[in-house]
């Protein structure tokens, strides 16, 4: 192929080195598109195409009598008044509000403490922290709901050795609690990881000096170290509030230990899911999902806004 | 600013190796015996629910209920094991396999497809790039389970629920893993080797396969862990998209079992049939994980100190 070019490239002698380039340039054009072009296509067909169409329906009816019709705003005006969806969203911004400064901080301690040095068993305990991320969540909940619960769970037995009763983990107000604990126990390691690794890329040089000048490590993690890993910690918010406002897996499985807690729209998610397929209204369903994933990009970009500013100082 | 300087496969490989041995000059510190007492308390809370496992997968059904729940009582460890694999006509085994096969065709697709497009975003000007990564990256923002539900609606309109597809083909489209193999491409691939082999003559793909892939190698693999564990994880997507059970993943055949459980319908001894089934499905990823965990740390550090 390349020879075919360099014959024809001697044979036009008028502008020989021009023709060359543009050959050589439609080639690596071409290689681009062959490389990036898989990517986009699976992405246009499992994310744009879906996307699309959950628009498309969302913008529909279907009734008993008269089939399916224009609805217009319909749907969307509708979830804006449905407290079902908006008590969803309510409590996942109490969750995130809680829970998601919890992780972190203790994500970036426990990063930092294996980052300093100064810990016995720093290889262990990195493991052990991070092991959890490998549990499905399906499994999580599901030891998490076994050590909770009332019949065999270890705090009740406790409990009842002590002669008060199970601990409320269960309970209206309890259920909150249990599941954010759920989720820091899956996650604290996972966010741990990414900051250590920010923290080992670190050059020692950035705080070797301050240590020398007697600063200590607490100071030297306060001022020097947390303010250079600031990107990859607005990284972990991010994913962070990303993630709590699909929670799916906890609720709905904690629902089959405390189904009068959990109802059907304890999270938005669970809600869309039982709009869906417990009452079959794909065309509201797919408004709730769109509405959603609305919530989540303006949460998330006044995170990203936030920080902007903190770092403009 | 990661540490990768000059990109031989040796330096790459240098990188790696690094977070195994102990710091730079980290070794030099006072060991903190406070510190390391109050870190290992927390290990104790993040181990307690897996030690709990461990213990519970040893007891009968009865145990359970009558002996304390963190201690061991006799052990009925292979028992269970037999009943969970037997338990109605083998459907675990058949489940395991699932979610292997899931999981494995999905982080291998994935993999590859990021990998080739991240080089391709790294390495190459083309109309059209400013464009397709500004989309890519506005995508990392799009909250995946709020996308399960309109991927259903359409998949079902398609006639592509419960297939294997339904669950592989919506694993592969990953653009957090573009973003950190264009981040990764960018340090690990020298401009003057691709450069040398156009010299030479090689095709553009041809130096994507024999020279490029090798040196992007262990990024590639970091993201094939990432959408490993998202897979075998994903608990939503699968329920949503199967019908039939001899297609379900672990993930949804557990949940299904332990509703059964709770429900009390079914018979007694299918608490510690949950309970067994559980620790034999996370043991594969768990195994996975500690051999593999320094893939993590380089892959992450890469995405996350340019992010």
């Amino acid at each position: 192929m390349s020879t075919l070019v360099d014959a024809t490239a001697r044979r036009t002698t008028p502008l020989p080195r021009r023709s060359r380039l543009t050959a050589a340039k439609r080639r690596q054009y071409g290689a681009a598109y062959a490389l990036v072009l898989p990517f986009f296509l699976i992405f246009l067909a499992m994310v744009i195409v879906p996307l699309v169409f959950a628009g498309y329906l969302s913008l529909y009816r279907k009734r008993l009598i008269g089939g399916i019709s224009f609805a217009g705003a319909e749907n969307y005006i509708k979830a804006l008044t449905d407290s079902l969806f908006l008590s969803g969203v309510g409590r996942m911004a109490i969750f995130l509000v809680i829970q998601v400064p919890f992780m972190i901080a203790f994500a970036l301690f426990f990063a930092l403490a294996l980052d300093s040095g100064m810990m016995k068993l720093a290889r262990f305990s990195r493991l052990s922290i991070f092991v959890p991320y490998a549990v499905p969540g399906v499994v999580a909940t599901l030891m998490w709901g076994y050590l909770y619960g009332p019949d065999f769970g270890p705090f009740a037995q406790i409990g009842k050795a002590l002669g008060s009763g199970p601990p409320p983990f269960l309970t209206a107000t309890g259920m909150l609690f249990s599941i954010m604990n759920i989720v820091n126990w899956s996650f604290i390691g996972y966010n741990m990881i990414i900051l250590y690794a920010a923290l080992r890329s670190l050059p020692s040089e950035l705080y070797e000096a301050a240590r020398v000048d007697g600063a200590s490590e607490v100071r030297i993690a306060w001022s020097i170290k947390i303010p250079a890993v600031r990107p990859a910690l607005l990284l972990t918010v991010i994913f962070s509030v990303i993630g709590t406002f699909q929670l799916f897996t906890e609720p709905k499985l904690m629902a089959t230990l405390a189904p009068n807690v959990i109802g059907t729209a304890w999270s938005p998610n669970l809600y869309a899911y039982n709009v869906a397929f417990v009452n079959q209204d794909a065309n509201y369903a797919a408004a709730l999902a769109f509405l959603l994933g609305i919530v989540i990009m303006i949460v998330s970009y006044i995170v990203q806004l936030s920080t902007q500013r903190k770092e403009g100082r | 600013m990661t540490t990768a300087g000059p990109v031989t496969s040796t330096a790459v490989q240098a990188e790696l190796d690094q977070p195994a041995e102990p710091g730079r000059n980290r070794a030099r510190q006072r060991t903190s015996w406070l510190l390391t007492i109050f870190v290992l308390i927390c290990v104790g809370y993040f181990l307690l629910p897996l030690f709990w496992l461990v213990v519970a997968s040893t007891k009968s059904n009865a145990d359970l209920f009558s002996t304390f729940g963190l201690w061991f009582a006799n052990l009925n460890l292979f028992e269970n094991i037999r009943a969970v694999l037997t338990f109605q006509d083998g459907v675990f085994i058949n489940w395991a396999i699932n979610s292997g096969i899931y999981a494995i065709v999905s982080a291998v697709g994935a993999s590859f497809l990021c990998t080739a497009a991240g080089y391709g975003f790294a390495k190459y000007q083309f109309p059209g790039k400013t464009a397709l990564f500004a989309i890519t990256l506005g995508a990392i923002m799009i909250p995946s389970a709020a996308l399960t539900v309109p991927t259903y609606l359409l998949f079902a309109r398609a006639g592509l629920t419960d297939t294997y597809f339904a669950i592989i083909l919506p694993s592969l489209a990953t653009p957090f893993g573009v973003f950190l193999m264009r981040v990764y491409a960018a340090d690990a691939v020298d401009d003057a080797l691709i450069e040398a082999a156009r010299v030479d003559g090689v095709g553009e793909l041809r130096i994507f396969f024999t020279v490029a892939l090798r040196l992007l190698l262990p990024g590639s693999v970091t993201v094939l862990l990432f959408s490993l564990v998202a897979t075998w994880n994903n608990y939503f997507l699968p329920l949503i998209m199967l019908n039939s059970s001899e297609k379900f993943p672990l993930t949804v055949g557990l949940a299904l079992w332990q509703s059964t459980a709770s429900a009390g319908s079914g018979s007694q001894a299918l608490f510690s049939i949950v309970i067994t089934g559980s620790l034999l499905a996370i043991i594969p990823l768990v195994v996975a994980f500690l051999f593999l965990q320094r893939y993590w740390q380089s892959g992450l550090a890469t995405g996350g100190v340019k992010a």
